[in-house]
């Protein structure tokens, strides 16, 4: 296996960072979901909007990295056995949840940077606020964070329903391509 | 002697509006010499301190008759302010505020009890996070009379505590902080 993509089969980099993302997601999802009903006297009251902020900044870098690795390293063209409409649907699929991770993260920024404090990530840097004091600024972020977060879960569901039905429907290698098989 | 006789005018003055009847003041929100601040024990340790930005509202009052005095208070409450975001966007959520189906809360008297030089118990209907609850605020007449810029104005502050769980209010900020002080600071210019 090798680090690029090739025109047929997923590199190392772009696997990792696929299965990095997808933890990443949902694991912010589910620790946002969770922290917004703690106890004001919980432990992780404090600790876990801190944790969900600082992964949060990482994904975003991440994700900047995969973009950028997209460019550079494009992906595998798509399986001869899919229809028109097959890659015209997962292209979008792909594109809207790229474009919805970015708009989310940097929504969830918004709230935090509202006032103009920073986003202190784990203590090694902090993000400074670039936007803030925009009217109702941390309300409409909000809002925008907590709605399009669980449209991008629901997606992201559609998304591994529809690798599944490749793989156990179609009995193609959609699915096993994402951990490094090749197209054939 | 120009001084005695300035302050004779002055008292004289201060008594002929006291003898009119009880005179309409208007919240000074141009100016914004008028606050509503709330105060709140965070663990027992220290006070947090907040304000609505947005509110608006008018009295009536008469020094020689204060049982005669009104007061209206209508306060926006996503203007809640407590000098940080994340906090404040949790205010006005349904932990707390619920600021999208109860904008805004109202303070309306029903009796004002003189208690003293210059001070009283101004009773009225409070209606916050949807409920309407009888509180007393204590207000004492921080002073009145004219501005330099051709007005009469009338100041006061006054202050009562709220239970959180009697307002519907479902967070819980442990033993020390089930109680907030609401605290208001008006200047009204008489119109």
């Amino acid at each position: 296996m090798q680090w690029r993509n090739t025109p047929s089969r997923y590199g190392v980099l772009s696997i990792l960072l696929h299965w990095l993302v997808a933890l990443a997601v949902f694991g912010l999802f589910g620790l946002g979901y969770w922290m917004v009903g703690l106890d004001y006297y919980s432990s992780w009251y404090r600790t876990a909007p801190d944790l969900h902020k600082g992964i949060g900044i990482l994904l975003f870098m991440v994700m900047l990295l995969r973009l950028l690795w997209r460019l550079y390293s494009p992906a595998p063209a798509a399986l001869a056995s899919h229809g028109r409409w097959t890659r015209l649907a997962s292209h979008a699929g792909h594109a809207f949840l790229y474009l919805g991770l970015f708009v989310l993260m940097i929504s969830g920024y918004l709230i935090s940077t509202a006032d103009g404090r920073a986003i202190d990530v784990f203590g090694l840097f902090q993000v400074p606020a670039l936007v803030s004091g925009l009217p109702s600024q941390e309300d409409i972020a909000g809002l925008v964070h907590e709605y399009l977060a669980w449209t991008l879960v629901i997606f992201a569901g559609i998304h591994a329903l529809a690798a599944l039905k490749h793989h156990f429907i179609d009995r193609d290698a959609t699915l096993l391509r994402m951990f490094g098989r090749d197209s054939d | 002697m120009l001084k005695k006789t300035l302050a004779a005018l002055a008292l004289g003055g201060a008594l002929f509006a006291g003898q009119a009847i009880a005179a309409d003041y208007a919240i000074d929100k141009p100016g914004q010499h008028a606050f509503i601040n709330f105060k709140i024990s965070h663990l027992g340790y220290s006070w947090l301190y907040g304000t609505f930005k947005d509110f608006d509202g008018s009295f009536s009052f008469d020094a020689a008759k204060p049982e005669a005095s009104k007061v209206n208070v209508t306060i926006n409450t996503t203007s809640v302010d407590s000098n940080h975001a994340e906090r404040d966007k949790h205010l006005r959520g349904s932990d707390f505020l619920n600021v999208s189906k109860h904008p805004t809360a109202t303070f309306e008297s029903t009796s004002v009890k003189s208690t003293g030089e210059g001070t009283a118990d101004i009773t009225g209907n409070l209606t916050l996070n949807g409920v309407t609850k009888p509180v007393v605020i204590q207000a004492k007449l921080l002073g009145e009379g004219k501005d330099p810029w051709g007005g009469y104005r009338a100041g006061f502050e006054g202050s009562t505590t709220l239970k959180l769980k009697d307002f519907d209010i479902q967070k819980d900020l442990g033993p020390a902080s089930q109680e907030v002080e609401l605290i208001l600071s008006i200047e009204g210019v008489r119109q």
